[in-house]
């Protein structure tokens, strides 16, 4: 399990945390049933407070990534990657339909929408 | 309920130049709470009334759930307590000096103090006067950790310290928050050592609580707004605390920082705040809370 936290990030530390989390048991990284530290543990090892170590497995246990089991701690969750994958491939479907709306009222052709995609995803 | 190990209620005391006007603190079990304020805001006044070392005009001070001026004795047992300026005898050796504090407490446990004294490498038979600043802190935490308080009060123990002994300090606290009955009230003008492991933050200035919340929300909801002075003129609605204006532009703390996204956008340049930040455009003196037109 890797988390790195950044104090100038926008983004919120629970959120960082989450995010990474997500990302490894996506990934396979973390496997299903593998026990995560407890949140003081977690608190103390990054140097945060335990409200923040609580609220990101709270999130995670909310979203389904996660299960604590109470006095025995917490555990990466069964997750089912083909339904996680069908969400994103949704969303990106809604991102996308959005993006085509928006080209087409200034009159982008598919061409350049395409090249402006191939830039972007380049760059990432 | 059960969780609460500190709880003020409406606490006053009146002295003539300052008075602490009716406060209200909770905190739970298992947590830090930073008491920030500028000098003089009433942050050794309450610590003093906590302590129950001077006496409350009105209202109530709970800790483990019980009154602190009836239960005075046993709820010491469980408290530690670090000064900023440590009250030890500077003639004696450290040694000497802890076992004078030692019999103070039932339940004191030599071995726990012997682990502190050789992680913090305690000179033990040198004379208090000649210890350094952070030793002395270090020294005043070994004692207050080793009789298994469950409450530990700090009233400004980073200040004069250098950052590596700070650090230091903040990683023994967070060691002692691995208990989850544990808490940690630390009272502190240094607000970056609570930055990081503080839970809750309490604000005090003037003797009044300006905000008591979780450090979290604190630095989510808040923000910096910059602008141009002209922006101030414009029906924003956005209310802005601690006003500051130059020949150039503006800059203010605002509590709502969807609003500010939502009425003010890219017009303006939005900051993330520190804790120090808050405390400063909270107390600055003068025109405080602008209201907006």
């Amino acid at each position: 399990m890797n988390i790195i936290i950044s104090n100038f990030s926008d983004e919120p530390i629970y959120l960082q945390i989450v995010n990474q989390l997500k990302e490894q048991i996506v990934k396979g990284e973390l496997t299903e049933s593998q026990s995560l530290p407890s949140i003081r543990k977690l608190a103390k090892e990054l140097n945060i407070s335990v409200i923040t170590t609580k609220r990101a497995y709270d999130e995670l246990e909310k979203e389904g990534f996660i299960v604590t089991v109470a006095g025995k701690g917490s555990y990466v969750a069964s997750i089912n990657k083909e339904l996680f994958r069908e969400t994103k491939l949704k969303i990106i479907e809604e991102k996308l339909t959005e993006a085509i709306h928006t080209a087409k009222l200034v009159g982008l052709t598919l061409e350049e929408l395409q090249e402006m995609l191939n830039i972007i995803y380049e760059g990432w | 309920m059960m969780n609460k190990i500190l709880e003020i209620t409406n606490l006053r005391k009146n002295y003539k130049n300052f008075s602490l006007k009716g406060i209200n603190i909770t905190l739970e079990r298992g947590y830090i709470m930073g008491f920030i304020g500028p000098n003089g805001s009433g942050k050794s006044t309450t610590i003093k009334l906590i302590m129950n070392l001077i006496k409350k005009d009105s209202g109530e001070i709970k800790i483990f759930g019980l009154d602190n001026e009836q239960n005075d004795i046993s709820i010491k047992e469980r408290i530690g307590f670090v000064y900023d300026e440590n009250h030890f005898y500077e003639e004696l050796t450290v040694k000497e000096m802890k076992d004078v504090i030692r019999p103070f407490y039932s339940k004191w446990d030599e071995g726990v103090f012997n682990q502190y004294a050789k992680n913090f490498e305690l000179p033990l038979k040198k004379e208090i006067k000649h210890l350094s600043k952070g030793m002395k802190m270090k020294f005043s935490l070994a004692i207050a950790l080793s009789h298994h308080a469950e409450l530990l009060i700090m009233d400004e123990p980073t200040s004069g310290l250098d950052p590596l002994i700070r650090s230091e300090l903040l990683d023994v606290l967070q060691s002692l928050l691995q208990d989850e009955n544990k808490s940690i009230f630390f009272s502190s003008h240094i607000t970056s050592d609570l930055d990081k492991v503080a839970d809750y933050i309490t604000l005090i200035d003037n003797g009044e609580i300006i905000l008591s919340q979780t450090k979290d929300e604190l630095l989510e909801e808040y923000c910096i707004v910059k602008g141009r002075k002209s922006q101030l003129d414009t029906h924003h609605g956005v209310n802005f605390i601690g006003l500051k204006q130059n020949d150039f532009g503006f800059e203010a703390l605002s509590k709502n920082k969807k609003e500010v996204l939502n009425q003010l956008g890219d017009s303006v340049l939005i900051e993330k705040p520190t804790l120090e930040d808050i405390m400063l455009f909270f107390t600055k003196r003068g025109d405080h809370n602008v209201p907006s037109h």
